[in-house]
């Protein structure tokens, strides 16, 4: 046995085969890093260029049909290439074995398949972008169905990235029921777990469906099946329901594992246990089972009845308390803790003030009459982009950071890393708090052209890209760079279970599988003095 | 720096109370949240690597209080969206009907009294309206930010706004879901005028006062007002870039390749035929490389107004 731990998992097998054919969960979930890593450069690439054009009305660099290819490029390639299959499959992959006690996810094969599946996805989506689509990443019909755009492959694409998904659900949902180690019981699982569980839930579940929409597009694009399009007796706003009826959850499969993840560093740099443990993780659940019934309010000027406006209405607001609950559990473990401003808290702290920012301005869209006003215009696109980047993404960089010693067995630059950190939080900021005003004055999103008096707002809006451009960068020179000399197993005193081994681990994590006989999170040393 | 649009419509004051109400409470929220999570950092800053922390997992008081408080809030929001929502969406029974058809990318309106504008709203102050709107192809929407209304238009079902605009004045309008191409140039104007006006548009006498005026200005000049205020600018540049439809500079006297393989110079009878039967055989012919979108224009524009376009045209060189 010690034979085999004697070389870590990078070091174990060398060459493409010895990543392109592995089993090891842990090097599936580096190479989901690297690929949606590549897409997210990409992206974010279109959206510098979307923000630039903006810098005058009318035209400035690019003409009307490729602005509205580059805004669906970025929404597109973000949502089903980076954001949906990204955290839950890079760092679940990674962390889940690690934090239950296991040797590898239980369907180790089917893993690599999903990581393929998506590999393939992804290729017939670069495929597509031969005819780059310019539907939005929404495809309304129908509009989606007379484009001239490629948009059979860019969908096809997607439907098998769908599959990739639901697999990887699977895979972690069995995993975490079947391969937790002796005395991991449900209420010591840690709340990384308890989100990527749910997560995992919603995309079993709700991914199916936009599988199947997807096909009764193509279906009514290739064949003349009339659907969704009214020229041939279909409905278009039923494309809506059935696209938001995955769409919906699909904004808590990306959020959820951010909050996975805040949950996890806030204990370690407060020297705290997490406050209420139990509120998080049902709230986790909770979140997961109501995102299932708001789609509608993605729709409330679509055309639907008034009481079925009403009833979702009063559904989103159901789901914003237990999301509140978690804001205030966060903050309060740090009350009379011990804390590190490590980069990595920094941007868990960043991700509270900002994803706080993104629910409260979630608070006014779900008001019908109010909404009424904001739907589809910058509002939209600022809160979005709050509870996105200011949320998921913010979280996912706390991560990068956060389990960087133990994923590549060094360790980065604080300082530098720190740097970029205001940078991106600045820039981040001024990119989008300007959005909001544009939103309530009444600026529509997608639009190529605006009117003169929107153009200080916009022009400051695109200042802020070039600031979290730099941020962006920093941060990637710094973590390419990893300081000289090996990471210690448990850098941060956690006592967390993945720091309990060397970094990084060897191939099978656990010389023997542990006993766990302490609760999650046991920090803390002094007498609790209330109750 | 004013963060609302003017409040021109019934509707307005109500939108504008909940935006108000949300907004104290968010800005009163996070001014909350991050001075604890600054205070927290500062008051408990990591001393030595052996600080004792007490081992807090919950509090029953703070998570019913943070639990209760959200939750009361939320109710309120919702209560006050509702309500305006409601007042919204109730018709009046005095309203007076205007259709609305929506076209890549043209709004045209139609009043009961038979008269038809493309992109130019006009209703009477204080007058409750009801539009009745329908897409020819792809979904749109209606949005006026100084009523604060919006919905959206397709294909296959009518959908309605009701508002009374309550000050005289000229306010945009905007398509506000994606429609293509040149969706952001799917921009309208809605004229609020006084009872008399309105009375005085809707007989015709206040056309007449117009193209009385309009007689005092050059033809060129018409055009190019004619250019922007009927829609033309959405799919003609002026610029020479290419859009939906060809440019206008240099179109006159410059010879046309049509889709059917005949070719044709194009002078003043066919810019007209164009404008009146853009995609009806056998005046209309499309130019090679362009698609047959175009609306007629027909009983839009009179004959003084396509010879300013013409006269306009001329000018593009």
């Amino acid at each position: 046995m010690s034979e085999v731990q004697e070389k870590n998992y990078l070091d174990n097998g060398e060459g493409f085969a010895s990543w392109f054919f592995t089993v090891d969960h842990k090097r599936i979930g580096v190479m989901y890093l690297w690929a949606i890593g590549v897409f997210f450069i990409i992206a974010a690439i279109a959206s510098f260029l979307v923000r630039f054009e903006h810098l005058t009305p009318g035209q400035t660099i690019v003409s009307a049909d490729t602005y509205n290819v580059l805004f669906t490029l970025h929404g597109s390639m973000m949502v089903f290439l980076f954001i949906v299959p990204g955290v839950a499959a890079s760092f679940g992959n990674f962390l889940i074995p690690l934090m239950i006690g296991a040797k590898d996810v239980i369907f180790p094969k089917l893993n690599l398949y999903s990581f393929w599946l998506y590999l393939f996805g992804a290729a017939v989506f670069m495929i597509a972008l031969a005819a780059p689509a310019d539907t939005g990443w929404t495809f309304y019909t129908p509009y989606s169905i007379e484009t001239g755009a490629n948009v059979i492959l860019i969908t096809f694409g997607i439907f098998i990235l769908g599959f990739s998904s639901i697999l990887t659900g699977i895979n972690f949902i069995v995993t975490m029921h079947k391969l937790r180690a002796p005395g991991m019981t449900w209420d010591r699982l840690p709340l990384f777990c308890w989100a990527a569980y749910a997560t995992s839930l919603l995309q079993v579940l709700a991914t199916p469906v936009v599988g199947i929409t997807l096909l009764l597009l193509i279906g009514e694009r290739y064949f003349g099946l009339g659907f969704f399009d009214p020229a041939r007796g279909g409905d278009p706003v039923m494309f809506q329901h059935f696209f938001w009826f995955y769409s919906h959850p699909a904004v808590y499969i990306m959020i959820l594992p951010a909050m996975g993840i805040i949950s996890e560093i806030m204990p370690v740099f407060s020297r705290k246990p997490i406050f209420g443990y139990k509120a998080i993780a049902y709230a986790s659940l909770a979140i997961a089972l109501i995102s299932f019934l708001v789609w509608g309010h993605h729709m409330f000027v679509s055309g639907q009845s008034k009481l079925v406006n009403i009833i979702f209405s009063v559904i989103t607001y159901a789901v914003a308390v237990p999301t509140a609950i978690k804001v205030f559990n966060w903050l309060w473990t740090m009350y009379k803790g011990s804390i590190e401003l490590s980069t990595a808290m920094l941007y868990s702290l960043g991700f509270i003030f900002l994803f706080t920012i993104g629910g409260l301005t979630g608070l006014f869209l779900g008001a019908l009459a109010a909404d009424v006003h904001l739907h589809d215009t910058y509002f939209v696109v600022a809160h979005m982009h709050y509870v996105m980047i200011g949320g998921t993404v913010f979280g996912f960089f706390a991560a990068l950071h956060f389990w960087y010693p133990k994923m590549w067995g060094r360790m980065f630059d604080e300082f530098k890393a720190k740097i970029a950190f205001v940078l991106i939080f600045i820039g981040f900021n001024v990119v989008f708090f300007p959005q909001f005003i544009l939103g309530t004055l009444g600026m529509p999103r997608r639009y190529f052209n605006y009117a003169p008096e929107f153009q200080s707002l916009h022009v400051l809006s695109t200042y802020g890209t070039w600031i979290i451009g730099v941020g962006f960068i920093l941060m990637l020179w710094t973590l390419m760079r990893p300081l000289p000399g090996k990471a210690p197993g448990n850098p941060y005193k956690s006592v967390s279970l993945e720091w309990s081994m060397e970094s990084p681990p060897g191939t099978f994590n656990f010389d023997e599988i542990p006993t766990i006989t302490e609760p999650v999170y046991n920090y803390g040393t002094k007498v609790e003095e209330e109750s | 720096m004013n963060w609302l649009p003017i409040q021109a419509s019934t509707f307005a004051p109500g939108v504008d109370i909940i935006l108000w109400l949300v907004t104290i409470i968010s800005v009163i929220s996070c001014v909350l949240i991050g001075f604890l999570l600054v205070y927290f950092c500062v008051k408990y800053k990591r001393k030595s690597d052996n600080d004792q922390t007490p081992a807090i997992t919950h509090d029953s008081f703070l998570e019913t209080l943070w639990t209760v408080i959200p939750t009361i809030l939320c109710i309120v929001i919702f209560i006050y969206g509702y309500v305006y929502y409601d007042q919204y969406t109730t018709t009046p029974k005095n309203a007076v009907e205007i259709n609305v058809t929506a076209k890549q990318w043209i709004w045209s309106f139609d009043y009961s009294n038979g008269k038809k504008t493309l992109n130019e709203l006009y209703v009477p102050v204080d007058q409750p309206i009801r539009l009745v709107m329908q897409s020819d192809d792809v979904l749109h929407s209606f949005f006026v930010p100084a009523f604060r209304v919006k919905q959206d238009v397709m294909g296959n079902r009518y959908t309605y706004i009701n508002f009374t605009a309550t000050k005289e004045g000229v306010y945009d309008l905007y398509c506000t879901e994606y429609c293509g191409t040149a969706h952001s140039d799917m921009l309208g104007k809605v004229h609020v005028l006084s009872k008399a006006k309105f009375a005085s548009w809707e007989d015709g006498s206040a056309d007449k006062a117009k193209k009385a005026s309009a007689a005092n200005i050059p033809p060129a000049e018409l055009g190019n007002q004619l250019y922007s205020s009927k829609g033309c600018v959405a799919c003609h540049s002026i610029d020479g870039a290419d859009g939906v439809g060809p440019t206008w500079k240099g179109l006159f006297g410059k010879e046309r390749e049509f889709t059917d393989g005949t070719k044709e110079i194009a002078d003043e009878n066919y810019i007209k035929n164009s404008i009146l039967y853009p995609v009806k055989p056998p005046q209309g012919k499309i130019v090679k490389g362009y698609g047959a979108v175009m609306p007629s224009y027909k009983g839009l524009l009179d004959d003084s107004e396509i010879t300013a376009i013409i006269e306009y045209i001329k000018t593009l060189k």
